[in-house]
């Protein structure tokens, strides 16, 4: 909460981008680790949310802000829609359909260019902190509030209200409901759970948040463009889902700080060591982050599959086995069964 | 006694403030953030990884035009230090990446960014903070001519729409009835090319009969080949980068057609067309412009530019001293140190921007002989003079004199 106050400026801004990239997460974690359908498209609806908030700011002069709850409002119902027609494609054939929507995400970008800007894009004005903010700020560290810092003020604020937002979902009914359908369609059906309905609505909700985020991205670039969603940006995504740990609530967040910051600190952290071998740095120099980034990802996949979040609860029960199996010995007891979620 | 030392601390305590005060202020160099006493910051994003990646070699060849400074003794005793930081071509990692050189690692100024979405997304950051945006490497119309609005970015090289211009001059000289098709990528450096043919033909823009447009991410340009050929087109005009133009010139030569090409300047070196030989490409009338010296071009062996060129590259052990973009690179850094020369002990941001923008008249080793690195008060297109070359079946000749399209961008 009190981050930018003891970091640089850019420091926050660099937060910023993880919180943004937290939230996309989350609503691809919600599609992905609860209803169990995937997506390799999900940079299409952040582009989505990010070119309705800077049109209306840019062309109808809105405020930003008021545009963030309209993108995220309508990604939500593209997501709905397009999520009608995903419920005749099975998993795989899904992941190339959303794939597919990602692909042509910069190309349909360009051809409305009086509305997008074409392949300029759109500049996105920061808006100076408010006075209320500025003061505050100013009365613990004793300097000016910069528009950056505001930015993550506002950035954490939808991220918090939207992961409370989703634990609150997915801990009630829909989430039970998703969770039986990602693990048996037809168990899950016999058992009254309306199949279609949680599955777009999962979709829905997934588009509301990568909306809400690439409206928020768009504020804290302070620029969109076609360039700005590549198809690495959706599969970053996934990777942070899958790195944080799918179906939990912390995961999306571990995921963005990993998927945000490994890529940028790994292409500059490794050419500036030396007792890395010259020939090592100039391979990840030229491949750029992708190497380390890589070897970095199997290595997890190896060896916490279910993420980070699996690595530290399989990590506590297994501690936690050991200390008590001690304990059981002791009296005589056996261990309990680990408990499977 | 006891009277006098109070008086004489107050007489000293006064001496020394006019000394501080006078002394130092007028004979004191002026300096700004990213200058030490003995080294300039540097910081540059550019694309190293991702789809446009082959780029990321203009910045290695600026650093070893650098380093080769910096070897010499420097520039007025100062070393220049340069911080390449790879974007992949994305602005959403433009952005992050300059505040990290402006705000982080104060970056005196920022040089040679690559990619015109990625250097718009933070020209009005630059310019809000004052920084230096200087010889982007992007040849997008843009940067001269809104220099009014945006006093901190300055470009380099030739704009797209001035080259499209000598283009429509040869053109209307050589072939007044072609059917003209244009093929051409679909984003602004495609667009900047044909909007600067349709001026530059004028009342004649009717002589194009088709254009048709490609996505970077398209395999190929296959389809509108065929449609340019269907619609009746002898003369083609490639504006298109690298590997689609190879993929052009390949596919043209294999549906037996033999059209007069207009090759755009980003595809021309001869890495790419011994690239589009290979292929199969017959190469038969091509004709496209040049402003640099191609390293591979024997005629410029014994140059004296392209000798010293050898020296700065062979530093840069990943960089291909036949690769146009590693000349490009050192010709740009050459103007750069220039401009820092120029700057002498009033290395502040603003005499730096001014000396670039408004004060520079260059002869650079590395372009091709008389071309000028230019700007004036008016003027804010650094190189504005090109040559039309022909290809001859093993290199390109120059044909005619330098063309000047000195302030025919409005």
């Amino acid at each position: 909460m009190g981050f930018p106050t003891v970091i640089s400026s850019f420091q926050t801004s660099e937060w910023t981008q993880a919180l943004i990239l937290a939230i996309a997460i989350m609503g691809l974690n919600i599609l992905v680790g609860y209803s169990g359908q995937l997506s390799l498209g999900h940079g299409a609806f952040l582009a989505l949310g990010a070119y309705i908030s800077a049109i209306l700011a840019h062309r109808y002069k809105m405020d930003y802000l008021l545009t963030i709850p309209i993108a995220a409002l309508l990604t939500g119902v593209v997501g709905f829609l397009f999520g009608i027609p995903a419920l005749r494609l099975s998993a795989l054939y899904l992941a190339l359909a959303t794939f597919a929507l990602a692909v042509v995400t910069p190309s349909l970008i360009k051809r409305p260019a009086a509305l997008t800007g074409g392949v300029q894009g759109i500049l996105v004005s920061q808006p100076d902190p408010p006075q209320f903010a500025n003061d505050a700020f100013a009365t613990v560290t004793g300097t000016a509030m910069t528009s950056d810092q505001w930015i993550y003020y506002i950035s954490l604020f939808c991220t918090l209200l939207l992961f409370w937002v989703a634990w609150n979902i997915l801990r009630r009914r829909p989430g039970r409901a998703m969770r039986a359908i990602r693990d048996g369609e037809v168990a899950a059906a016999a058992s009254g759970v309306n199949i279609s309905a949680y599955k777009t609505l999962a979709f829905a909700i997934s588009a509301f948040y990568a909306g809400a985020a690439g409206s928020l991205f768009g504020l804290a670039t302070g620029f969109v463009s076609p360039d700005t969603f590549p198809v690495s940006l959706s599969i970053q995504l996934l990777v942070g889902a899958v790195v944080g740990g799918l179906a939990s609530i912390p995961g999306p967040l571990l995921g963005a700080i990993f998927a945000y910051f490994l890529p940028i600190e790994s292409n500059q952290w490794v050419p500036s060591q030396t007792w890395i071998p010259a020939q090592i740095t100039s391979t990840v120099k030229n491949a750029g982050p992708a190497v380390s980034y890589g070897v970095v990802l199997i290595l997890i996949m190896m060896f916490a599959p279910n993420g980070l979040v699996g690595l530290v609860t399989s990590g506590y029960s297994a501690l936690n086995r050991r200390l008590r199996g001690a304990a059981d010995r002791e009296t005589g007891q056996i261990p309990p069964d680990p408990q499977t979620v | 006694m006891g009277q006098k030392a109070p008086r004489l601390a107050a007489l000293a305590v006064f001496l020394v403030t006019i000394a501080a005060c006078g002394g130092s202020a007028p004979a004191a160099p002026q300096t700004d953030i990213g200058i030490t006493s003995d080294s300039i910051l540097l910081g540059n994003t550019i694309a190293q990884s991702g789809a446009a990646a082959a780029y990321g070699t203009i910045a290695n060849a600026e650093l070893a035009y650098f380093t080769y400074v910096n070897g010499q003794g420097g520039v007025n005793g100062r070393k220049i230090n340069f911080k390449i930081l790879d974007d992949a071509y994305n602005p959403a990692q433009t952005v992050p990446l300059t505040k990290q050189l402006v705000e982080q690692d104060q970056v005196f100024a920022m040089f040679s960014g690559l990619g015109t979405q990625a250097q718009v997304s933070v020209r009005d950051y630059l310019n809000q903070k004052k920084v230096p945006q200087l010889f982007v490497a992007t040849g997008a119309t843009t940067w001269g001519k809104d220099f009014a609005s945006n006093q901190w970015s300055l470009s380099w090289q030739p704009p797209y729409q001035g080259e499209s211009h000598i283009y429509a001059k040869d053109v209307l000289a050589n072939h007044p009835n072609a059917k003209i098709g244009v093929l051409y990528q679909n984003d602004d450096y495609g667009q900047d090319y044909l909007k600067g043919l349709e001026d530059g033909l004028g009342s004649k823009a009717s002589m194009i009969v088709a254009k048709e447009s490609y996505d970077v991410t398209a395999a190929n340009p296959f389809t509108q080949l065929t449609k340019l050929k269907g619609a009746g087109a002898d003369t083609i005009f490639l504006f298109s980068t690298p590997k689609p133009s190879i993929q052009s010139l390949a596919f043209i030569t294999a549906v037996h057609w033999e059209p007069t090409i207009y090759l755009n300047s980003v595809s021309n070196p001869q890495v790419y067309m011994a690239a589009a030989k290979k292929a199969g490409a017959a190469l038969k009338n091509v004709t496209s412009v040049g402003y640099i010296k191609d390293p591979t071009d024997p005629q410029w062996a014994a140059d004296s530019g392209m000798q010293l060129y050898k020296t700065v590259i062979a530093s840069c052990t990943t960089c291909k001293p036949e690769d146009g973009f590693n000349i490009y690179g050192v010709a740009v850094a050459y103007t750069m140190v220039t401009v820092l020369k120029q700057a002498g002990s009033n290395m502040t941001r603003k005499n730096v921007m001014d000396i670039a923008a408004n004060r520079l008249n260059e002869t650079n080793p590395f372009l091709l002989p008389n071309v000028k690195v230019k700007t004036t008060s008016s003027d804010h297109f650094p190189v504005m003079q090109e040559q039309v070359i022909t290809w001859n079946g093993t290199g390109w000749t120059l044909q005619g004199s330098l063309i000047d399209e000195r302030g025919t961008i409005k």
